[in-house]
């Protein structure tokens, strides 16, 4: 069974413009199956996706793409509860599929088929199995499982399990906004600071240690995450779909060189190699699947632990 | 006991520290097992389930409660620990289970239908929408609140819900959405919601560095002290880090959460219940909060001010710096 590339949602705030160039590069030229769209880290950036969205969602779809939007991964608001209710709304329409990052969008979207993202804690058998029974078709698990667990889940899950093996990986989400008081303002007033940022924003130690970044109200690892090599392990382990996180950098060829290794036609080293180039200078990192610190990098062996 | 405006729910890291939180006055203790089912999962501490038993039998005879906390994230392939945990409390007579785990809330409302469920906050449920899942789905009775809300909105917030609130009133301040964080995970490979650690002590050093004192976790700098200052443990999020050329605390100040100014805001927004955080801290620690805490939320209810069970309170903050946190809107 071959496998399935989903490309994850813009977790950084990148102008309007920008996105529909992305979208229709990738409609048209990535070999990725799945594409999420929508503004999941600050709905405070919303008012300049959602207009540009049904453009990009029917670009996407005349490019062959399967098009899901992702609802926020943090609601505090009431405003933000109702704009998650209207984007389930807006969403009635025939074949498009909802994420839920957040346990309200779950309670609306129970009964129907959706998507469960990253940001819902999915760690055992008795959740998935909870979450399948609502509705959940395919469930990407949070970055910081295991490989052990992520082959426990996959031997149970009668749905697709996905696995995130590329970009920085989202690693905290707040109701403050960092890169505001990063510049010394409050989020009421954060003059769109993240917007910068195409990629985050570096987070040194004192002693000049790259450590962190911060996309907003999220924290990211400074790492690029790269399960390039774990591939093979993981589908052995049953794993089928694959998530991408969009990074500012060529991500036809990111995602090109990820179809290249789920179909065997290119030995995981030479991709790292190539991936490399790609990552702008960002160190990778696989220490989650390993059982260890997220940030470390450790040769690729899926489901033993150094 | 008279029934007070405010419940109070302390933490107990010991069966001492359990009997001193009800000999202070505390309406509830929280406790946990001594595994990775719980969110304090420290060395030394903890109970065993004899010695639950006792403390739950100590609690009852002075007419209190104990909950049990069964909060981090059950491991895929070893649930059966997680799944004992629930059995144990509910066969021990817990008052209530504080879970965030949806498989374990699933669990415990078909296993025992009479258990309380109270939602931990290690589910970060920080709206309506997000609570009435939690109550519908699976029965929960209270939610303990995220550290991120404003007055104002916990006041508009209790109106919307059906279930009770519970929120942190002392100790440590979290800027992140509990139970959805990483960062100590990304550092240290140990994570609160998997071993229910956040920056562990096993990962961290203090250098000495000419006259300046470095605090480091799993190797990386997290705040260095110059010979004035008060040194901090390196819990990472209270760390000093550098965007571009400015370095600040990034996150959050080392400071520790102190309502003993805004009970009546509290009261007055619905709040049910106040809970202390640190079932790692000392028995002297814990007690002496929960006295200075009995006598606020009695005076309270009497409608007296209480200026030096106040005062008190703010010796006892982490690095004596307190801070009302994100209850006043400017903290974000």
């Amino acid at each position: 069974m071959s496998a399935t590339l989903t490309l994850g949602p813009v977790l950084f705030h990148w102008p309007a413009e920008r996105l529909l160039d992305f979208y229709a590069r990738i409609a048209d030229e990535a070999p990725v199956d799945i594409v999420h769209v929508g503004e999941i880290v600050c709905s405070k950036r919303a008012p300049f996706v959602d207009p540009v969205l049904p453009e990009i969602i029917e670009r996407l779809r005349r490019g062959g793409k399967t098009v899901v939007l992702s609802s926020r991964a943090l609601v505090m608001t009431e405003r933000e509860s109702r704009m998650m209710t209207e984007q389930i709304a807006m969403a009635e329409t025939p074949d498009m599929l909802i994420e839920a990052n957040d346990l309200g969008a779950v309670r609306s979207l129970a009964g129907r088929p959706h998507v469960i993202g990253p940001f819902i804690n999915v760690y055992n058998e008795g959740t998935l199995d909870y979450l399948v029974r609502q509705g959940a078709m395919r469930v990407c698990l949070p970055p910081e499982l295991p490989g052990t667990a992520i082959a426990a889940l996959a031997k149970v899950s009668s749905v697709p399990l996905e696995v995130l093996v590329f970009g920085r990986m989202p690693l905290a989400i707040s109701a403050r906004c960092f890169h505001a008081r990063a510049h010394g303002l409050h989020k009421d007033s954060c003059r769109y600071m993240c917007g910068n940022d195409p990629d985050g924003r570096s987070v040194k130690t004192l002693d000049g240690e790259a450590f962190l970044a911060i996309n907003g109200t999220q924290t990211m690892s400074h790492t690029c995450l790269n399960l390039s090599g774990e591939i093979p392990g993981l589908m052995e382990a049953g794993i089928r779909h694959f998530r991408l996180s969009p990074q500012d950098t060529d991500m036809v060829a990111v995602i090109s060189l990820f179809r290249r290794i789920a179909e065997q036609q290119i030995d995981p080293a030479e991709a790292s190699r190539q991936l490399a180039s790609l990552a702008k200078g960002l160190r990778f990192s696989n220490g989650f699947i390993h059982g260890r610190e997220g940030r470390a990098i450790l040769q690729a062996r899926f489901g033993h632990t150094q | 006991m008279s029934k007070a405006l405010l419940e109070l729910v302390c933490p107990a890291g010991t069966p001492a520290a359990l009997r001193d939180a009800i000999d202070a006055g505390a309406d509830v203790v929280y406790v946990g097992f001594r595994d990775e089912t719980n969110a304090r999962n420290f060395p030394g501490l903890n109970f065993s389930r004899p010695e639950l038993r006792d403390g739950i039998g100590y609690a009852h005879q002075h007419g209190r409660e104990v909950f049990v906390a069964i909060n981090t994230y059950a491991a895929a392939g070893n649930q059966a620990a997680w799944h004992r945990a629930i059995d144990d409390a509910a066969a021990l007579g817990a008052d209530a289970v504080i879970i965030a785990d949806i498989g374990l809330l699933d669990y415990a409302s078909q296993r025992h239908p009479s258990l309380r469920l109270h939602l931990s906050v290690q589910a970060a449920a920080s709206h309506a929408d997000a609570i009435r899942f939690y109550h519908e789905a699976f029965g929960v009775r209270r939610v303990v609140l995220p550290r991120v809300l404003t007055v104002a909105e916990i006041a508009k917030l209790t109106r919307q819900i059906p279930v009770e609130t519970e929120v942190f009133a002392f100790g440590g301040m979290c800027p992140m959405a509990e139970g959805r964080c990483s960062l100590s995970s990304y550092v240290t490979g140990q994570s609160p919601n998997r071993q229910g650690v956040c920056s562990p002590a096993s990962h961290v050093r203090y250098e000495q560095r000419g006259d300046k004192l470095v605090s480091s976790l799993g190797g990386s700098t997290i705040n260095i002290f110059g010979k004035d200052e008060k040194a901090g443990y390196p819990t990472l999020c209270k760390g000093r880090f550098a965007v571009g050329d400015y370095a600040s605390y990034l996150f959050e100040e080392p400071t520790s959460l102190s309502t003993g100014d805004i009970l009546k805001d509290l009261a007055e927004a619905g709040v049910k219940a106040l809970k202390i955080e640190g079932r790692q801290r000392g028995r002297a620690y814990v007690a002496e909060v929960v006295r200075q805490f009995r006598e606020l939320v009695d005076g309270l209810s009497a409608g007296r001010a209480m200026p030096a069970a106040t005062a008190a309170l703010r010796q006892l903050a982490e690095g004596q710096q307190d801070t009302f946190g994100a209850y006043r809107k400017a903290w974000r």
